[in-house]
């Protein structure tokens, strides 16, 4: 796999191999994060993406292979030890505590007491809709204040790492902007690594690239030289 | 409640009105059948009972809920929690019996409680991706138990023991004399159900379960321990049912069937419910208990035999699954 040599990681992944019972999922996964960037994982659906982002934050941990946060190895820790480490956890679905009220989903994210009040202003400044639903059952909401609320959630600790899967996944277009506002936004504040299956909005996003090809990393760089290479678009992501 | 009845989803809405009904009928049904005294004392038997099963069937509901185990030792807990606290109380003889009421609840909650815990972390723990293997356990441990009560304390039942005297005095309720002691259990069920309430909606730890109920592997995600949580919520539950072990025990004293009879109350309320819905389990330990109670009395008016009771709950799950497959208060899955 290419890599361009960035040299201070925040994150650095190192050939993991991931299975989810007999299924060898990743088969040799490395991507490297740089502090403060944006990192986009490209492919097609079912290439492990997702897998990815799960065996970073422990969710289905790798079997064998490298994850190193901030200098620490983590792989093979809890999931509950990874997250208080510093990596919030966007899922695919949102997952967003139906029964909650939105001012309970963002309260049970709390790792000190006062962690919501101290980033209300950041919250609320990248997603004021929040505010009004705030004593709205999660379950109330639409698929766009349910995603802003699942990146709400990850922002009330001090997150040094997001993982964000699919934001804009079954968006309405004018949510999708909004919600590319946001994450743009958010990444003065944190690093983001991002799933995102939609190419446009990824390539106007992020500033690095990791492709994802049957379960291994292909390629990785810099997102302006991916949006120039035809060759290589057209060849993992199928977008012509 | 303007903003819990806004909050609601619609099929909860629907089910509240269903409740709401069906209460109303049964108490025109008994009023108009078996007059304003049998209607009265009716409904008290009928809330107590209730009351009794919803000690039981809310740890049941909490533990599928947050664990996805249905535990077939909840009765146990409960026979164990019943026997435990009666010995306890005969043990303690010479202590007045307040002290010996008092330590036969505490005796019978903290056995209990520390046995939930030995059972979660070291039986269940190592099945959770493994449900058909819980199943297995949980009924396994309840024969189990069931066995070594009868050895410990032998086949015969025990008596009802003497509440304390504040609790042994008597009441007239609609023409008939009633022991005091039946209100505090209605009044222990209610207390318990507002205080569970209290924990699931207003602190901190509740919320953590409430979520854990739908997405345990989010909660995870967010850096809470949810085993730790798993572990709290199992011995919560059995130390509820074991509270209603030895409630019992001085209003009906203690049998080895006694475990086996709730747990079955228990799981019919759980389902009518809905799988997992604390509030879900409070209403329909009420209606079942409501239910049996009329379906009793209608039975022993007309047939001279308690015919209706057990069938008549069985009957009411049944209609209930078929209008909310998912139980009253129960979540559709998507």
């Amino acid at each position: 796999m290419k890599n361009d040599g960035a040299s201070s990681l925040i994150l650095d992944i190192q050939d993991i191999h991931t299975f989810i019972g007999e299924f060898h999922i990743l088969e040799g996964v490395s991507v490297q994060v740089p502090p403060g960037s944006i990192t986009v994982l490209l492919g097609r659906n079912g290439a492990g993406k997702t897998t990815t982002l799960r065996s970073i934050i422990g969710l289905t941990p790798p079997k064998t292979g490298q994850i190193m946060f901030q200098g620490q190895a983590i792989q093979g820790k809890p999931a509950h030890k990874i997250a208080r480490m510093g990596i919030g956890y966007v899922p695919e679905n949102r997952i967003i505590f139906r029964d909650l009220t939105v001012a309970q989903n963002l309260q049970i994210a709390e790792r000190r007491k006062g962690d919501l009040d101290r980033k209300a202003d950041l919250i609320f400044g990248l997603f004021p809709d929040l505010k009004r639903l705030y004593t709205l059952r999660g379950g109330n909401l639409s698929g766009g204040q349910q995603q802003m609320l699942a990146i709400a959630r990850a922002l009330v600790p001090d997150n040094s790492l997001l993982l964000i899967d699919e934001p804009s996944e079954g968006l309405a277009p004018v949510i999708i902007e909004q919600m590319m506002d946001a994450i743009r936004q958010l990444s003065a504040h944190t690093t983001v690594l991002l799933v995102e299956q939609n190419f446009q909005v990824a390539s106007q996003l992020a500033e690095r690239y990791v492709i994802i090809e049957e379960g291994m990393s292909v390629h990785a760089g810099l997102i302006t030289d991916l949006v120039q290479n035809n060759e290589l678009i057209t060849t993992y992501l199928g977008v012509a | 409640m303007q903003n819990y009845l806004a909050n609601l989803p619609p099929q909860h809405r629907r089910s509240w009105l269903l409740v709401v009904i069906y209460i109303a009928v049964l108490l025109v049904v008994s009023l108009a059948d078996f007059g304003l005294n049998t209607a009265g004392q009716t409904v008290f038997r009928g809330i107590l009972l209730g009351m009794l099963v919803f000690l039981v069937a809310s740890g049941l509901s909490l533990i599928f809920g947050l664990l996805d185990v249905l535990n077939f030792a909840q009765g146990a807990f409960l026979l164990i929690g019943a026997y435990v606290g009666n010995a306890t109380y005969d043990a303690l003889d010479a202590l007045s019996d307040e002290m010996r009421f008092l330590a036969a609840i505490l005796s019978a909650v903290g056995t209990v409680g520390v046995l939930g815990a030995i059972i979660e972390a070291g039986l269940i723990r190592p099945l959770y991706k493994r449900p058909i293997f819980q199943i297995v356990l949980t009924f396994g441990l309840a024969a189990i138990f069931l066995d070594l009560v009868e050895r410990v304390y032998g086949p015969d039942p025990k008596q009802p023991i003497d509440p304390p005297a504040l609790l042994n005095g008597k009441f007239t309720l609609f023409a008939q004399s009633l022991s005091t002691y039946r209100l505090f259990i209605i009044f222990l069920g209610l207390i318990m159900m507002v205080s569970v309430y209290i924990l699931l909606n207003r602190t901190r730890i509740g919320i953590i379960i409430r979520a854990g109920v739908q997405d345990a592997e989010m909660v995870q995600a967010l850096g809470i321990n949810v085993r730790r949580v798993f572990t709290l919520v199992f011995v919560l539950g059995a130390a509820l049912a074991a509270l209603g072990g030895i409630a019992i025990v001085p209003y009906q004293g203690a049998t080895l069937e006694m475990g086996n009879q709730f747990l079955i109350l228990a799981i019919v309320v759980v389902v009518i419910g809905g799988m997992g819905s604390y509030e879900g389990t409070a209403i329909a330990s009420i209606v079942v208990g409501l239910t049996r109670a009329v379906a009793e009395q209608l039975s022993l008016t007309h047939f001279d035999a308690p015919v209706l009771a057990e069938t008549s709950i069985l009957l009411l799950m049944i209609a209930v699954l078929l209008i909310q497959p998912s139980g009253l208060f129960g979540r559709e899955e998507a």
